[in-house]
């Protein structure tokens, strides 16, 4: 695989198992010396250092611009409310009463333009964190966290995604669903893992996640765990389909117990760290050939 | 009443536990608000008469035979949505956020606006009342927006044909969907499991809903996958006040009732999980 190559982890089901195949691929790369990078990209819930420990090598806040409004300057004209396209600014003429909600605002500064009378600064408002652990000498966790109370998680997971420029392997940990948190995670990645179950909502989710992969272009195979509950019906849809089956996982409670003491399948059995070396082998096979 | 089921973490078993409230009385209205991922109407296959669009926001197009390549509009976005290729100016779909300035500011107004209307509002009949849910369209935003549409309508059906409750499927996470979701309802029930991803997820869910001041419960899904950690989910409860109203065993029931289209109380009420389901259930509406 060329340098540089990202991963994206996703479903469109949340609870279906990426977080648990994000860090157990991650595991045993790191464990071959790979220079690699995991980014929990589930900035509202992130979860994957519940998983890995690393010494923290660096925090970097992230902000967005919101307007301030001084009112000493402002000629309440209304200019910048009509600008602004995501009702960020409530304005009333009559009384002059003129306010930014800051929540609402996406920092796009459309109102910084329409404004005449310099009555509009900007100032810098806390979104989330990203910060770096390094898991060994050649591989390091960074974790996109928003902050409660935050309204999207889109800006944090960006910021997260671009600090992994030093890195020759990147896996994305997506957000679950399929509207923007997901995208903005999935539009940078060369390939696509969809962690699935098979059970009707599994399907269904699964179904609208590669409607939306296929409309980006993006190349992608499927994951299915917990096999063993639910039904058929995934299999006849991936065969129907034409969609690589990457990996299938059983419903075991040896998996489900080291899961939720947040410990690592694959350094706890050996034949687990040995399909997930095979399934990184597979996702490259198929990578390539979609690349053909 | 409102009734919100949430869970910070997915796959917990919310829409499971909401089916099943759902279809313990004769007349409810059931909202489903996960609206990135609905799954309610699959086991339910609701009859609606009623369908709305819903515009999610607005996209950029750039006018090629207008546009000079002045690469002003590049300048004025701050998403990074505009890039030159091949002496080109182009909007990179997944990165417009839609906040139209660069058609404003654009001196050869070459670039126009086009509405993104793909989602959907649907509302209609099923097996135990009214049920009102939206479906957001792939890569699309404002689903805060959607949900609060989707729960206007169901607030409007309960209040005209007299329903007394409302049950509310929501979404995962705890962002703008979650918050639309859950602010203003008169109860809200947390959907945990006992893993080290659940016990955090449930932290920053119980931030969210201490910040809005909610009546806020908490059940605790497959509790006997690892009975240490659901003591220590239960111990945190405690310390915060917080109630713990029911703890379910994992049970492959459940998976089966949805693989056939029913609630768990319905496929199998007289099972121990069903039983444990409406007494947790009493626990809520007598609040």
């Amino acid at each position: 695989m060329n340098s540089k190559t990202k991963i994206a982890i996703a479903s469109g089901k949340g609870g279906t198992g990426k977080t648990f195949i994000s860090t157990n691929l991650f595991n045993v790369l790191q464990k071959r010396d790979f220079n690699i990078a995991l980014v929990d990209c589930d900035a509202e819930e992130p979860n994957d250092r519940e998983f890995l420990s690393g010494e923290l090598q660096y925090t970097h806040k992230v902000t967005q611009k919101v307007p301030v409004i001084d009112e000493s300057k402002c000629t309440y004209c209304g200019k910048c409310k009509e600008y602004c396209n995501y009702n960020a600014i409530f304005f009333l003429k009559d009384t002059k009463m003129i306010k930014v909600l800051d929540e609402l605002c996406h920092g796009c500064g459309a109102c910084s333009v329409a404004c005449n009378d310099n009555a509009i600064i900007e100032k810098d408002d806390l979104l989330g964190s990203v910060s770096q652990y390094g898991v060994s000498t050649n591989s390091a966790l960074i974790e996109a966290r928003m902050n409660v109370g935050v309204y999207s998680p889109v800006n944090v997971i960006k910021h997260a995604i671009k600090e992994t420029v030093g890195f020759d392997l990147v896996l994305l940990d997506s957000p679950p669903g399929t509207s923007c948190p997901f995208i903005q995670t999935v539009a940078t990645a060369d390939y696509v893992v969809l962690v699935t179950e098979p059970t009707p909502f599994g399907l269904s989710d699964l179904m609208q996640s590669v409607d939306t992969l296929k409309s980006m272009g993006k190349s992608y195979g499927v994951i299915i765990n917990r096999a063993g509950l639910g039904n058929n019906d995934i299999y006849d849809y991936l065969q129907l389909e034409n969609i690589p089956l990457l990996m299938t996982v059983p419903f075991d409670k040896r998996i489900a117990v080291s899961y939720s003491n947040g410990e690592l399948l694959t350094n706890l059995y050996p034949d687990w760290d040995v399909k997930f070396n095979q399934l990184y082998d597979t996702i490259i096979e198929q990578y390539g050939n979609s690349n053909n | 009443m409102e009734i919100a089921i949430i869970s910070g973490k997915g796959g917990t078993g919310k829409s499971s536990i909401s089916a099943a409230f759902a279809t313990l009385q004769n007349e409810i209205v059931l909202t489903d608000c996960d609206v990135d991922a609905a799954n309610l109407y699959l086991l339910f296959n609701p009859v609606c008469g009623e369908e709305y669009a819903f515009v999610s926001g607005q996209k950029a197009v750039i006018n090629q035979e207008k546009c000079d390549s002045c690469g002003v509009c590049i300048d004025y976005c701050r998403f990074d949505a505009i890039v030159e290729k091949d002496h080109k100016i182009t909007v990179l779909e997944t990165l417009c956020d839609g906040c139209v300035l660069c058609s404003r500011i654009c001196p050869r107004e070459a670039i126009c606006i086009v509405n993104e209307d793909k989602s959907r509002m649907y509302a209609g009949y099923f097996q135990n009342g009214r049920m009102v849910y939206g479906r957001l369209a792939p890569g699309e935003e404002n689903s805060g927006r959607l949900v609060n549409l989707v729960r206007e309508k169901a607030k409007q059906i309960a209040k005209e044909s007299g329903i007394p409750n409302i049950i509310i499927d929501g979404p995962p996470g705890i962002g703008c969907p979650v918050i639309s979701t859950i602010t203003g309802v008169d109860a809200v029930v947390i959907v945990t499991e006992p893993t080290m991803s659940g016990l955090h997820d449930l932290k920053r869910t119980l931030e969210i809903t201490a910040g809005f001041k909610l009546h806020t419960s908490v059940i605790i899904n497959k509790f006997d996958i690892n009975t240490d950690m659901t003591s220590r989910i239960e111990t945190y409860c405690y310390q915060n006040g917080i109630q713990v109203i029911g703890k379910l065993p994992f049970d492959p029931l459940i998976v089966e009732a949805m693989v056939n289209c029913q609630s768990i109380t319905d496929y199998a009420p007289d099972s121990d999980i069903s039983k444990l389901i409406r007494n947790t259930y009493s626990k809520i509406i007598t609040v």
